[in-house]
């Protein structure tokens, strides 16, 4: 109870006291996790809508592949793109192990299946007949899937939620793939594991709680940008 | 006779029934007592003998101590003796005893640019490192060894911060930083039974400063003693105080110190903690 509260009061403290490392970590976290959310939903989306109104036959099997990497253990993860770059691995070149690119490729992996599965569901629930009403109007086919992804807006805000939540909060990924190297590829979830570790509970949980208001700042603006809180409040 | 057999059979059943259940024993250590598979190795001994069941958590010296501090382990088996003496004099743990020790070695890629086999001693080492700016890899969480890898840096004169680009601070665990080292080739400071236990997965790396057998270890500072500390059950009524002072007096009992001088002889050729307690 004691290390709650005191965690509680840590956290202002180090909220308002803009701490240099924790701006860092802070910083880092949302580079790595903005950049990764940033491709899955480039690549995610347009996937995902494809997925949603195509009728090929490939389409189960695609999408049981997506619904299993939607629950991919990051560790597992991790450890592939580990192995990638290893010095042993195919893409030991690059020299990415242990820097923020590794960590970024591993978080799109984790993150765009969330995207594109979400994004899927959502299209595929509007109404089939919108698209042949658009077409019929003499819309082309990427304006008609335009306008039904405007339709499905809140299902893909769900997908882009998703991705961010899932990968913003994972650690098994980045620990393997960054190091947890302080002062370059140290983030908030591998800190947290790290303060724990050394008995630094108080610390801990204040690096939590600004990892769960980042959560809720970001959903939130998701919401406001998809125009969830606006309506609900008319 | 059969019915003879059959009284034997419920009298058996009935001693293991009247048996006491097994008391629990929380033992908070490091990842190096654990990881070499000392404590897998010696604890179904106590175990057996005091039927008791040892719950082993194996962290940090920061963390082990912290868990000793708020009550939630029994005994403490660590090695960083001034945060041990602090946990003493805070109250939280009594009647220290040290067990044994095992020592501290450097190990870097085998190229070595820095040329630290040369080195005097670690210390020496060390400013060869920093003064080629060579990568070193730093566990960065508050473990014993790294409490040992800052005690050298000080000597040198020489503080390591992370805005050094050569000097990689990960808060991670020996077998990790090692990991870590030979994938980057850089230098590191491990005990030599992590070292020793992971060798042959390590291939970028070398032993380079420290010896191949603790007796051959030129560097007395890098010697590393282990600490037994019960905690005190005045401050931290909750613990089972008995059960844990018995385990301290039977790890430091000669037949179990010698199963530590034994442990690790036939596996890897040499002992990899020396028993010291009593002396």
């Amino acid at each position: 109870m004691d290390e709650l509260f005191s965690g509680f009061i840590h956290a202002l403290q180090l909220i308002f006291s803009l701490d240099a490392t924790l701006t860092q970590i802070v910083a880092l976290s949302l580079q790595v996790s903005g950049i990764a959310l940033g491709i899955s939903a480039l690549m995610g989306v347009p996937f995902g809508a494809w997925l949603g109104l195509t009728r090929r036959r490939a389409r189960g099997i695609i999408i049981a592949l997506i619904y299993t990497g939607m629950g991919l253990p990051p560790v597992v993860v991790g450890l592939f793109v580990y192995l990638i770059f290893s010095q042993s691995g195919p893409f030991a070149n690059l020299n990415w192990l242990f820097t923020p690119n590794a960590m970024i490729v591993a978080q799109v992996i984790i993150a765009l299946p969330l995207v594109a599965g979400f994004t899927m569901a959502a299209v595929s629930g509007v109404d089939p007949e919108l698209r042949q009403q658009l077409l019929a109007l003499g819309a082309t086919s990427a304006q008609a899937t335009r306008a039904i992804l405007r339709e499905a807006r809140t299902g893909v805000f769900v997908a882009l939620a998703a991705g961010f939540g899932g990968i913003i909060s994972e650690v098994g990924a980045v620990m393997l793939v960054g190091g947890n190297i302080a002062g370059s590829t140290r983030v908030l979830t591998t800190a947290i594991v790290l303060e724990t570790r050394q008995g630094e509970f108080g610390r801990a949980m204040a690096l939590g709680l600004i990892l769960l208001a980042i959560s809720f700042v970001i959903n939130l603006g998701l919401l406001s940008l998809q125009g969830g809180v606006i309506r609900v409040k008319s | 006779m059969r019915n003879s057999i059959f009284v034997l059979v419920i009298l058996g059943a009935w001693i293991t029934a009247c048996a006491a259940p097994p008391q629990t024993l929380t033992l908070a250590t490091t990842t190096s007592t654990y990881d070499t598979g000392l404590l897998d190795a010696i604890i179904p001994k106590f175990e057996a003998q005091s039927n008791a069941r040892v719950k082993v958590i194996a962290v940090g010296t920061g963390q082990a101590l912290k868990l000793g501090g708020d009550g939630n382990a029994d005994v403490v088996l660590v090695h960083a003796r001034e945060q041990e003496d602090a946990f003493v004099r805070a109250a939280d743990g009594i009647n220290r005893r040290e067990v044994m020790y095992n020592d501290f070695v450097v190990v870097g890629a085998k190229e070595d640019p820095a040329k630290i086999a040369d080195a005097l001693n670690a210390a020496d080492a060390f400013k060869k490192i920093a003064l080629l700016q060579a990568t070193f890899v730093s566990r960065g969480d508050n473990s014993g060894t790294q409490t040992k890898e800052k005690s050298i840096w000080a000597t040198t004169n020489l503080t390591p911060t992370k805005e050094m680009l050569w000097y990689q601070s990960i808060g991670q665990g020996m077998s990790e930083t090692l990991i870590f080292a030979n994938e980057k080739r850089a230098y590191t400071l491990t005990d030599r039974g992590t070292w020793l236990a992971l060798q042959n997965k390590l291939p970028n790396l070398a032993l380079l400063v420290g010896g191949a057998t603790l007796a051959e270890n030129k560097d007395k500072t890098l010697l590393n003693p282990y600490g037994v500390i019960p905690v005190n059950p005045a401050k931290h009524p909750n613990v089972n105080a008995a059960l844990a002072e018995k385990f301290a007096a039977w790890i430091t009992s000669p037949e179990t110190q010698k199963l530590i001088g034994d442990f690790g002889k036939d596996k890897f050729g040499q002992a990899l903690f020396y028993p010291n307690a009593g002396r």
